[in-house]
């Protein structure tokens, strides 16, 4: 397999069809990331209010 | 035969620490993956004779369009598993592939139009597939709504839950539209075998994609999945070892 | 001690009991069912006097969707009454304990509830038909084809009613959860009356049309108990 494309300026331009690659992949790899930050945050504000339940629970005791 | 693997299953630390540690795994072995395919779509697969470039899109259309029903199916059985067994991971599964799945078929839905557009000269048809397609994002808005307006964790589990097996017959529907009734989208191109297989070097930067997504959406649902367990075990011993 | 009831009575005969309890109950208060009529026929006229000009041609051709997304709307808006009732003084929590089939006395009580909204906007609809320009000939066509997307309506509609018994802002979220589920009861239907305005045969759409009936109401109930319990619990 070879690389199809002889220039940098060819390979942006997608034979015309840039307008449509190009925000095709963007959108999908802004997703991906999002969907990525997005579970991070999750876990990581779970694991947070567990944390002040235990210590309330302590606290009580 | 020792089923106690399966048993272990059910078992919320068990999970929550299982999960912590295959997310990496499966998180590095995406990326590669991914990146390997996308690179393979975009610069190594030789441009289509009809569609030129623009059949490159393909490489994140697939694998997104993939996502949204492999989820849906994922999703649809956990919480059959939760409602039948009342297992609480399995709730915490189904709560947990939603906002991904969603997310991936609003993706798809719109690599699908920037798509078609070029190719078919319309943003949007109102064929079957693309028909039931639409309809299963609403399916998971109705279940992520669903879910939100009960405050009752429980509650919300249950009830999405019934929703989520109702709407599962959609799956198929997608599927199978294309089998089914003549539609501007095209039949199935993605098989190994029979004459309309696509060229290999076309073939394999898509199925490597599609393995990369797919473990991609493993990696994300182990963390989510570890967030879900979490907020179902307020009062649990085990968790203060856990985030310790 | 008396024998059970669980063993004199069969579920079908459940079933029309409740049917003629909720008829009963419905004639002694017929306001209610007014509304989704009313609604029914307030949205079709609306949308006769918005075109700018209603030319006869062009909303002839837009009355199959004219008549079938009101009458979604109006089915949407007759679901709210549906469980209401019942699940507020407490009937409903009776019908979960009673040791008959849920099942059964859902299917029931969504008969009965199809009868009541479903059946008239039925015949409400060649009316309204007549108003956007389409022919009398059609008349029966369309009342057919009506009657079986509201069934099937009904009963796909009892589920999304069930499931959003407790919740907040029950009536907007049934919405959201319906539609996905009612798209393919919309497009066959809306098709078949197509069909029947044109004058052709609509037997095909009809068929696919009484298949979802016929998958509705006999897997539908079954999801509407589970969602039922679920609520009561």
């Amino acid at each position: 397999m070879m690389i199809q494309f002889h220039s940098v300026a060819q390979f942006l331009a997608m034979g015309k069809y840039a307008a449509y690659v190009w925000p095709s992949y963007g959108l999908t790899l802004l997703v991906v990331v999002l969907n990525i930050f997005w579970a991070r945050r999750l876990l990581a504000h779970a694991q947070r209010d567990a944390r002040r339940r235990l210590v309330m629970q302590e606290e009580r005791v | 035969m020792t089923w106690t693997w399966f048993h272990r299953l059910g078992s919320p630390p068990y999970v929550y620490r299982l999960a912590g540690r295959l997310t990496p795994w499966f998180g590095w072995s995406a990326a590669v993956l991914i990146v390997a395919g996308l690179y393979g779509g975009l610069v190594l697969a030789p441009p289509d004779y009809q569609q030129g470039d623009g059949f490159r899109i393909i490489y994140v259309h697939v694998p997104t369009a993939w996502l949204s029903l492999m989820v849906y199916t994922y999703m649809g059985i956990a919480a059959a598993v939760g409602l039948i067994w009342r297992i609480k991971v399995a709730h915490a599964v189904a709560a947990a592939c939603a906002p991904v799945g969603a997310s991936f078929t609003a993706v798809a839905l719109a690599t699908g139009s920037l798509f078609s557009k070029p190719m078919w000269g319309t943003w949007w048809v109102w064929t079957p597939r693309l028909t039931s397609e639409l309809l299963l994002l609403f399916l998971y808005m109705g279940y992520m709504g669903l879910r939100a307006s009960f405050d009752d964790t429980q509650r919300a589990d249950r009830a999405s839950a019934v929703l989520a097996v109702v709407g599962i017959v959609n799956v198929p529907i997608v599927h199978y539209s294309v089998v089914w009734w003549n539609d501007l989208h095209q039949a199935s191109s993605v098989t190994l075998t029979g004459k309309d297989t696509m060229a290999t070097s076309m073939l394999v930067p898509l199925l490597v994609s599609m393995l990369g997504f797919t473990l991609y959406f493993g990696a994300l649902l182990l963390v989510r999945l570890r967030g879900e367990i979490l907020r179902r075990e307020r009062a649990a011993a085990w968790i203060r070892e856990a985030l310790a | 001690m008396p024998p059970s009831p669980s063993a004199l009575t069969t579920p079908l005969t459940a079933a029309r009991l409740v049917v003629t309890r909720d008829l009963m109950l419905a004639f002694r208060r017929p306001e209610q069912l007014l509304h989704p009529l009313a609604f029914y026929v307030l949205v079709t006229t609306l949308f006769t006097l918005s075109s700018a000009t209603p030319e006869r041609s062009v909303l002839r051709t837009l009355a199959p969707g004219v008549l079938w997304v009101a009458a979604l709307l109006a089915a949407l808006l007759a679901l709210d009454f549906l469980f209401r009732d019942d699940a507020q003084d407490g009937t409903l929590e009776q019908y979960a304990l009673s040791g008959q089939s849920l099942t059964w006395l859902l299917l029931g009580k969504t008969a009965a509830h199809w009868l009541l909204t479903g059946v008239p906007l039925a015949v409400m609809a060649p009316l309204m038909g007549y108003t956007l320009g389409v022919p009398g000939s059609a008349s029966v066509g369309i009342m057919l084809t009506v009657a079986l997307g509201s069934l099937a309506l009904s009963f796909i509609g009892s589920i999304g009613a069930a499931l959003t018994l407790g919740a907040r802002r029950g009536g907007v979220l049934l919405a959201i959860l319906i539609l996905p589920l009612a798209a393919p009861i919309l497009i066959f239907g809306s098709n078949a009356t197509e069909l029947a305005i044109r004058g052709q045969a609509y037997v095909a759409p009809m068929e696919l049309l009484g298949a979802i009936v016929v998958l509705s109401f006999t897997l539908a109930p079954l999801a509407a108990a589970a969602a039922v319990r679920i609520s009561l619990e």
